[in-house]
């Protein structure tokens, strides 16, 4: 039986003194496609903080790749583009390449030093992400869509077998959106990359994702997105018409 | 007097090669420490390097020694607030504060102690390079080599550090350890450039250069080397036209470094509106 990519148990995150999340459980197995939706301030992002040892957790367990976080140590097979960064500084003096070439560091030994095959690596990442003839080019220069790909650029590159991502359609229009989310379903489909999307989107990622998971402070569903727009919970939760609508709004 | 003519004497040799040793290494931490808010860092580190260097005069410490025997308390002191900063959940400006009136307090005190602020703390606060001598130097060339290793071997986490450290956590990099390396080496910078602008403008020395280049430069390695070039004209620049106009050596390393601030600052805006 494969192992699961990530593994969630019991988790309880505090912040303050408020609970942020309670009895959080679920799994994600080698090449799922999951969105996690909730509304505003239902502890999406702490989530996948928390998965990530970025917060620090009450109680649970966090397994990734079969490993506890805490004795976790191959971080090359994980990619993460955040919601935001957390002290990003516009003025910020690295290029397009400097930034994408970040994502090549796990798993290096110290000094840490790019190899000829990692620059071919960012060069083919540039390409694919349709960013190369930015690639000298500042990041605080960019706009927020073209920053958002340099991001992603960033946490494909070492070619990772899961790939979390958190709000990452939030600075870009409509239709570089639709380019994203195609982007990472060839991603999921061709290598086979595992996805976990943050999305307030909840209509859009019913196209996309294989599995649904809602958030509110606890997990209130974890299934398909079928299963979601025919649950009887849902509809007593969302009301008849507003599931209607995020059903059939893609 | 000629320029060669100045070159000639040898207090002016050596504080050329210790002032470019100090300036490049201030020069480099200088960028990350802009970049990670941790300017005033400096600043905070040598209030703590004046009580050290208090403590070192009351105990009656060789002044050779002085700046050598600065350098446990003021390792000790980044650290504070390192670990201020993490485990207390202060912010860092309001951590530099703690230490950095911490530092200077313990020195006043210990100045009066003393009977009052003597001829050789004032030296300290505002620098005294053209009294460089031959053990400075030696213990600049030391502390230059170990600080510039330890960039070349961490440089790429501490890039990393330095963009994002949520996504340097991801990337496997000890983030902690490479923060603890920052500060310990701005520690030992600081302890060193006291020597070149004095305890008072130390900050200047991390700063101005790296605000300089962020005007100019136009990728990381860039910024950095650019940030070098900056501090080293500035020096050199510093020694020569305090000696001919014989005006303090700190202050006027400064100054310099302030103008090209200004000149940088104006290329920049002259750059974007051609653009």
């Amino acid at each position: 039986m494969a192992v699961d990519v990530l593994n969630i148990e019991e988790l309880w995150v505090k912040y303050n003194g408020a609970e942020v999340l309670r009895r959080i459980s679920f799994r994600v197995g080698p090449g799922d496609y999951v969105g996690i939706v909730g509304p505003n301030g239902s502890g999406k992002s702490t989530l996948i903080k928390a998965a990530l040892g970025l917060v620090g957790a009450e109680s649970g367990k966090v397994a990734l790749f079969g490993a506890s976080l805490e004795s976790f140590t191959e971080w090359r097979r994980i990619g993460y583009l955040p919601q935001r960064l957390k002290f990003f500084n516009p003025n910020f003096p690295a290029t397009v390449e400097e930034i994408v070439g970040l994502g090549l560091l796990a798993g290096k030994r110290l000094p840490r030093k790019l190899t000829d095959e990692d620059r071919q690596a960012v060069e083919k990442t540039l390409e694919f992400m349709g960013i190369t003839e930015i690639r000298k080019r500042i990041i605080g220069e960019l706009s927020g869509g073209q920053q958002q790909r340099v991001l992603l650029a960033r946490s494909v590159v070492g070619k990772p077998e899961l790939l979390i991502l958190d709000e990452p359609t939030t600075a870009l229009d409509p239709e570089t959106r639709d380019k994203f989310y195609t982007l990472l379903k060839n991603l999921n489909k061709e290598l086979g990359t595992t996805v976990i999307l943050v999305t307030h989107d909840t209509a859009s990622i019913g196209t996309y994702a294989s599995r649904f998971l809602y958030v509110d402070k606890e997990l209130i569903f974890n299934g398909t997105f079928d299963e979601f727009c025919h649950s009887e919970e849902m509809t007593n939760l969302f009301g008849e018409y507003a599931q209607h609508l995020i059903c059939h709004m893609h | 007097m000629g320029i060669v003519e100045i070159l000639s004497f040898g207090f002016i040799q050596r504080a050329l090669i210790a002032g470019s040793l100090i300036a490049v290494l201030c020069s480099v931490l200088g960028v990350f420490l802009v970049l990670r808010r941790l300017s005033l860092i400096g600043d905070g580190l040598a209030h703590v390097t004046f009580g050290s260097v208090a403590l070192s005069l009351i105990m009656g410490v060789n002044p050779v020694y002085v700046t050598v025997s600065a350098i446990p308390m003021v390792m000790f002191s980044s650290m504070g607030i390192l670990k201020l900063t993490e485990k207390a959940r202060i912010y860092g400006d309001a951590a530099i504060g703690i230490v950095s009136s911490i530092g200077i307090a313990g020195g006043i005190v210990l100045a009066s102690v003393a009977g009052g602020f003597n001829v050789d703390l004032f030296s300290y606060l505002f620098g005294n390079i053209l009294a460089v001598g031959s053990t400075d130097m030696i213990i600049a060339a030391v502390l230059f080599i170990v600080v510039m290793l330890s960039v070349a071997f961490f440089y790429r986490d501490l890039f990393a550090i330095t963009f994002d450290e949520d996504l340097a956590r991801c990337s496997g990099i000890r983030t902690r350890t490479i923060n603890s390396v920052l500060v310990l080496m701005t520690a030992l910078t600081v302890v060193l450039a006291m020597k070149v602008v004095g305890i008072m403008l130390i900050s200047a020395l991390l700063i101005l250069p790296a605000v300089s280049a962020l005007q100019v430069a136009r990728s990381f390695k860039s910024t950095i080397i650019a940030s070098c070039c900056f501090a080293t004209i500035s020096v050199t620049i510093g020694i020569f036209g305090s000696f001919i106009l014989n005006l303090p050596t700190g202050g006027f390393i400064v100054i310099v470094n302030f103008i090209f601030f200004i000149l940088a600052f104006t290329w920049k805006h002259i750059r974007k509106a051609r653009v």
